[in-house]
Parts: structure tokens; sequence; C-alpha cells
């Protein structure tokens, strides 16, 4: 299994957490018809790292960006997101 | 190429079974091919003996990065059966169980299929409305199914809890008497041996790296054994497939995953069937060598890692043990996982791609073995024509945008149809 530091809990089981979507696929609000329908149906899905949502759910249930190697599970960083991360 | 028979054994069993010889050749890589094939599984094995065999063509190569059959294809549950819901899906897998029903005679090799019987349980009421439902939907596209009360259940798997008290309890099921099981391995074995005797090279350990392009078009490959030129150019790497199309530019409607199995010590035969819960996430099915084959859900994450998460293989086996609780004694003796590229309606990909010459086949989720011999010889008609078979049209990687998704589970835009 592996270990998460969520940005306001600190080290947690992987088990705390569930996994969402990369950050490739949020869908912004203003988006056109063929940027949404990339965001919704493609992934880069790439066999190394990229940046992925996670929510701490059965924790603080707050949501971060975890950015993880695929093939190692390294994590390189986490960030929290949503008004607590706002300066 | 010898034929295999009980003669050839008997014939053997006199000369110290010295006559056998290596199934298929061990070729250098030439500079050129008409088509080449990227993946070494039942699939990418099936395509290039169907290319051979009904289209007549000579130069193909089918380049694997590992060993044959060492992806997916080696590493599945097989469970072979047609019960979809939807009716592109029958079409497909139901050609395909066909296809399996004679596939050892085709070959010359025993790929020990077993018709069984592939059953869902059903848990509740509202389960065996979903059951009826997919039943009937599989009736009407011609393809058996039976619905089966609570006492039929009991019958064909005695060692299912069917107490009231139940962790899961148990209401009925459904049944496809023709599904079953075959042996993983054979089938790559014996499809690689029908094509290498065609004249197909099949090259092992060469990696695709990249791909070499004119203008709009793919015209070869780069690969660790050197570059490749190629007519026509194939991907068929199941869980590689998001990477190796990458290497072409293209983002595909796909997220890999690991998906987990597991199998226990030998014994003598105590399950019948296959036995699979849909609501569960749980199919359970006894090799022929007597081990107990566990499946479950995948592990719900982007992986390439190969090996999976213990937390979900607790999830499948507590699922298995409350089903079958004499399941509790044996030991379980060995793990593995696969990578498996989840499409974004669960549906297979098979077909054309953006760029000139590169065809896709993938997408196949955690359900393909069934469909290797059909997935082949669909691959191989779009591959010979560059047109589409019309049983995977349907399938085309153009249909997240044009809207026309084949989502059997009606999730929506989710891998895994979350
Ligand atoms: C644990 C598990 C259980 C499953 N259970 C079932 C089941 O019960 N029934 C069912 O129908 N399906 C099942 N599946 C799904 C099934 O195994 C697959 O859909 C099917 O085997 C895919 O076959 P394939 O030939 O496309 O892929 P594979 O057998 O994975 O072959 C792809 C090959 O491509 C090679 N490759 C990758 N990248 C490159 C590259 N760059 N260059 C060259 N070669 C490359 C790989 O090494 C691999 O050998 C299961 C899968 C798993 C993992
Ligand atoms: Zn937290």
């Amino acid at each position: 299994m592996m270990q998460f530091t969520c940005p306001h809990c600190g080290p947690r089981d992987q088990a705390e957490f569930i996994y969402e979507r990369t950050v490739d696929a949020v869908v912004s609000l203003d988006a056109a018809p063929e940027e949404a329908m990339k965001s919704l149906f493609t992934r880069n899905n790439p066999r190394g790292v990229d940046e992925e949502i996670w929510r701490h759910t059965y924790g603080c249930r707050a949501w971060m960006v975890i950015a993880r190697n695929r093939v190692t599970n390294e994590i390189s960083a986490t960030r929290a997101v949503g008004p607590e991360a706002l300066p | 190429m010898s034929q295999y028979s009980a003669f050839g054994l008997l014939r053997g069993a006199l000369n110290g079974q010295k006559h056998w010889q290596p199934a298929w050749r061990d070729p250098e890589p030439k500079s050129h091919y008409d088509i080449i094939i990227i993946g070494g599984g039942g699939h990418g094995l099936a395509t290039a003996y169907y290319l051979a065999k009904v289209h007549g063509l000579k130069n193909i190569a089918v380049l694997e990065k590992g060993w044959i059959g060492g992806g997916n294809t080696g590493r599945n549950t097989t469970i072979v059966r047609s019960n979809y819901r939807l009716k592109p899906l029958h079409d497909l897998f139901e050609f395909g169980l066909k296809m399996w029903e004679h596939l050892s005679d085709e070959l010359n090799y025993n790929v020990m299929f077993s018709p069984r019987g592939a059953m869902f349980l059903g848990h509740s009421d509202a389960d065996m409305t979903k059951l009826a439902e997919r039943g009937d939907a599989m009736r009407c596209d011609g393809i058996d199914a039976d619905l089966m009360t609570r006492d039929e259940v009991q019958k064909l798997e005695p060692l299912l809890d069917m107490s009231r008290d139940a962790r899961f309890p148990i209401e009925g099921g459904l049944i496809q008497r023709r599904g079953g099981t075959a042996r993983h391995d054979a089938v790559a074995w014996g499809y690689a041996r029908r094509a290498d005797s065609l004249g197909v090279d099949i090259i092992q350990k060469c990696e695709v790296t990249g791909f070499v392009r004119d203008g709009d078009a793919v015209v070869g490959v780069e690969t660790t054994r050197g570059r490749i030129n190629a007519g026509r150019v194939g991907i068929c790497v199941a869980g590689h497939s998001g990477h190796v199309a990458g290497l072409a530019g293209l983002k595909l409607p796909v997220e890999s995953q690991t998906l987990q199995a597991m199998v226990t010590e030998g014994v003598k035969p105590m399950i019948n069937s296959v036995i699979m819960s849909q609501s569960l996430h749980c199919y359970i099915s006894q090799s022929d060598k007597g081990g107990i084959v566990f499946g479950g859900d995948p592990d719900n994450w982007p992986s390439y890692a190969q090996r999976g998460n213990p937390m979900v293989m607790e999830r499948a086996v507590a699922q298995g043990l409350a089903l079958v609780p004499a399941l509790s004694r044996l030991r379980m003796v060995r793990t593995w996982s696969g990578v498996t590229d989840m499409s974004f309606d669960g549906a297979p990909i098979i077909g054309e791609t953006p760029v000139k010459n590169l065809f896709l086949n993938g997408g196949w989720c955690y359900g393909g073995f069934k469909a290797t011999p059909a997935s082949g010889w669909t691959y191989a008609h779009t591959l010979a024509t560059g047109k589409p078979h019309a049983l995977n049209a349907p399938f085309a990687l153009d249909r997240f945008e044009r809207g026309a998704t084949i989502d059997e589970t009606g999730s929506g835009p989710m891998p895994n149809s979350r």
C-alpha cells in the first residue's frame, strides 16, 4: 500500500484516500465542446509521472494534487487544492 | 510443421520423445515488412495468423518487447463467455465464442477450452431483475442464457453458502452454459506456432520505442533491435496502448490500471462452473490442475507497476470466502497482476487512428481474453483492407467524439466504468 502525505493531516495510509482523476481531465467551465470532449474522454496516461487528484475521503475529506510515478509509485509532490490553498 | 497427434506421441514413446522440434523460429528482424504488429499477446499473434491464413499475406512480423504471452494473455483468469447486454458486444463476443468451440482443431493445439458454464449470481430481487433483463437481451440476439432458481444454483454449486443469514444471500443466477475457461498460454503458443508455420516472423525481446514518419503517415518503427520499415503498423499492446500510441502523438480514451488475480493450492474438483458476482465483483473457478482461481476489482487508480495492492486483494478474497466458506481451508500459493487499458465506456477499440497507416487494437479492460479469436479475425481484416470489419466498425476510436459510446453499464465517461 502507498502512503500519502495529506497537506492537512500528515502521512496517512492510501486506504483513507480515493482516486478521482488527473489534472488534465478537469473540464473548465467555459471549455469549447472539443476541449470538453478531450478532457472527459482522453488521458495522457503516461508510463511515468502524472498529476493526480486524490481525496482524503476517510480523513479530512479535502482534495489534493499528487504527482506520482505510475511505474515506481514514487511521489514527488503533493499540494492542497480548493479555497484553503489560496494565499 | 509436423502435426501434433496421439500417434506422434505414441511414436515418440518408442524413440524417447526425441522428435520434438521448436514450435516457432527465432528469426532476425528483416528491414521491411508489409504489416508489423506491435505486441505478441494472444491478440497480436491471432491477428498475424489470420492475416496470413485468411488474407494470404506473406510478409508479416509480430514484435514483442518481452516474451510472447507474457502480458495479460498469460496473467488472466481465462473466463470465456458472451453474456453481455448490448448488441455490438453480443455480436463480437459471440462470434468469438463460436470460434473457441473449434479453436483446438483449427490450431492443432489443445487450448483446453472447457465450456463448464459461466454463472452470474443474483443476491437480491433487484439483481434478479437485472439478470433477467440481461438474459432476455442475450436470447433476443440468439445467445444461450438460462435464469436459475436458488435450488438450481445450489445443485450446480453445493459449496456456496445458501443459508438465509449468509453475508451475501443468493436468490438465483443466470448461466451461459456454453461459457467456461481455457488454457491461456496454449492460446498464445497455438497461434504463434500456426502463424510461424505460415511465414510470420515472431520477434521477441524487441520493444517498439518510436515511429518513423513520412509526413502524416507512419512508415516504420524504431525498436531496441533497430529500425524496421512497414507498410501498415498495428498496435496491440493491451495495458501499454496509451504509452505506445503516445509515441505517435495520440492521446487515447484509456487509463492503465492494475488488475490482480490469485490461485490456491490444487485440490480435488470442488467448483464446477465459473462463479461470478457482478454486485460484489468477485469471480471464482477451478483450474484443470485443481487450483482455485480468484479475481476481483481492478486497483482503481492508474498504474503500470504490474504489481497489485494487498487492500484490493483482501476485498476479493473476503468476498470469495463469504460465498464459498470451504475455501478458507486452502492456502493461496500465488498472486500476480497485469496492466489493463481501461477504456472510457468499458468497450474495446479496434480500427484506424488519425495517423495514416497506424491502427489500434486495445481498450480491452479486464475482458479481452475471451475475445482473442474474434479480435484477431476482425483486426486482421482491418489491417489487410484498411477498412473496418462489420463486427469491429462500432468499436472505432472516434466513437467517443461522435457520442456513439458502447456503455454496457451506463456509467458515463470514466475508465473502469466507475
Ligand atoms: C488479472 C487479469 C485477469 C483477467 N481475466 C480475464 C478473464 O477472465 N477473461 C477475459 O476475457 N479477459 C480477462 N483479462 C483481460 C485479458 O487478459 C486481456 O484483455 C487480453 O489478454 C489482452 O490480450 P492482448 O494480446 O491484447 O494483450 P497482452 O497479452 O498483454 O499482450 C500485449 C503484449 O504487448 C507487449 N508490448 C507492450 N509494449 C510493447 C512495445 N512497446 N513493443 C513491443 N511489445 C510491447 C507486451 O509485452 C505484451 O506481451 C484479465 C486480465 C488480467 C490482468
Ligand atoms: Zn487529510
